[in-house]
């Protein structure tokens, strides 16, 4: 019987696989805005078993929010990465120092 | 039930070798296809989960429009592959030692009182008559209208900074200026200028 405890775990392999998609991948932004969009699909993952398991629907309108949220990080995130290329021909993240942080 | 359970067996397995496929393949676009195969499976998921809507909204707002764009954006800038992926395995070994380590926690954490008879996990049926649409647009435009309409002018900020993120100014481009067409007079265009009638020679 697939219960709540599958789909957190799942959920859980999910968002660890992501974590690492983003530290061997942190030279690549695109490698790293699509880690993210895996990590939001983790954690939707946690919202929808819940909602499921507590049968209550405001855990589904969560999602539907971090949806919204996500696909206009996506889009500011795709805008930033295009006008970065255009400057410096690349998009290393190690090549961004201009601001001595 | 058991159908149920090999069913969404499958659909996991192919949904973390997918997300697998996008965190170690060496190609962007190979990334970018993994990444839709990975939607599209977790989408069959929360429709196993009965949050039919989502699903649907899932794959029509993420992989037919998110996913276009990431491929548009990676087919336009032709990044050099070779030069980004250099060097990438230094921290490789400790990153997957220290995500063995989390997921190990992780999943202790949640079958930790599983066998509990009170706390259970399983999914109750839902009722009959049950529809997953409706129930979430009763809540959604009646106790969240608010939030429904703040996340609409999120939308339309990330329109806007995108545009004007992405819009340049480019130099020797021939455009009208408008204000300046207006703004002239006759005497600026035309020159009158008085001259004797020549003569026949």
């Amino acid at each position: 019987m697939i219960g709540l405890q599958h789909y957190l775990t799942l959920s859980a392999m999910l968002f660890v696989l992501s974590i690492i998609g983003i530290v061997i991948n942190r030279r690549n932004l695109i490698l790293i805005l699509m880690c993210i969009e895996l990590m939001l699909l983790a954690v939707n993952f946690n919202f929808i078993a819940f909602s499921r398991y507590l049968g209550d629907e405001l855990g589904q309108v969560f999602v539907f929010f971090i949806l919204t949220v996500a696909a206009a990080e996506a889009a500011i995130g795709l805008a930033i990465l295009v006008v970065l290329f255009r400057n410096k021909r690349s998009i290393n993240v190690q090549e961004l120092n201009e601001m001595k942080g | 039930m058991l159908f149920h359970s090999i069913l969404f067996y499958a659909f996991s397995l192919v949904l973390l070798g997918a997300a697998c496929g996008v965190v170690f393949s060496k190609n962007p676009i190979h990334s970018i296809m993994f990444l839709v195969l990975t939607f599209f499976q977790a989408a069959i998921l929360w429709l196993m989960a009965e949050a039919e809507f989502l699903a649907i909204v899932l794959v029509l707002v993420y992989v037919g429009a998110v996913m276009v764009l990431f491929l548009f954006v990676v087919m336009m800038l032709e990044v050099d592959i070779e030069a980004v992926k250099k060097g990438m395995s230094r921290y490789t070994a400790p990153a997957l030692a220290i995500a063995a380590l989390m997921t190990f926690e992780l999943i202790n954490l949640i079958w930790l009182r599983s066998s509990d008879e009170e706390v259970g996990g399983n999914f109750q049926p839902l009722p009959e008559g049950y529809d997953n649409t409706k129930a979430l647009g009763e809540v959604l435009y009646t106790e969240h209208v608010y939030a429904f309409e703040i996340a609409a002018v999120v939308l339309l900020l990330a329109i806007v900074a995108a545009i004007t993120l992405t819009m340049r100014k480019r130099p020797n481009l021939k455009v009208q200026d408008i204000s300046a067409q207006v703004a002239v007079q006759a005497k600026d265009r035309v020159r009158i200028v008085k001259m004797d009638a020549e003569e026949k020679s």
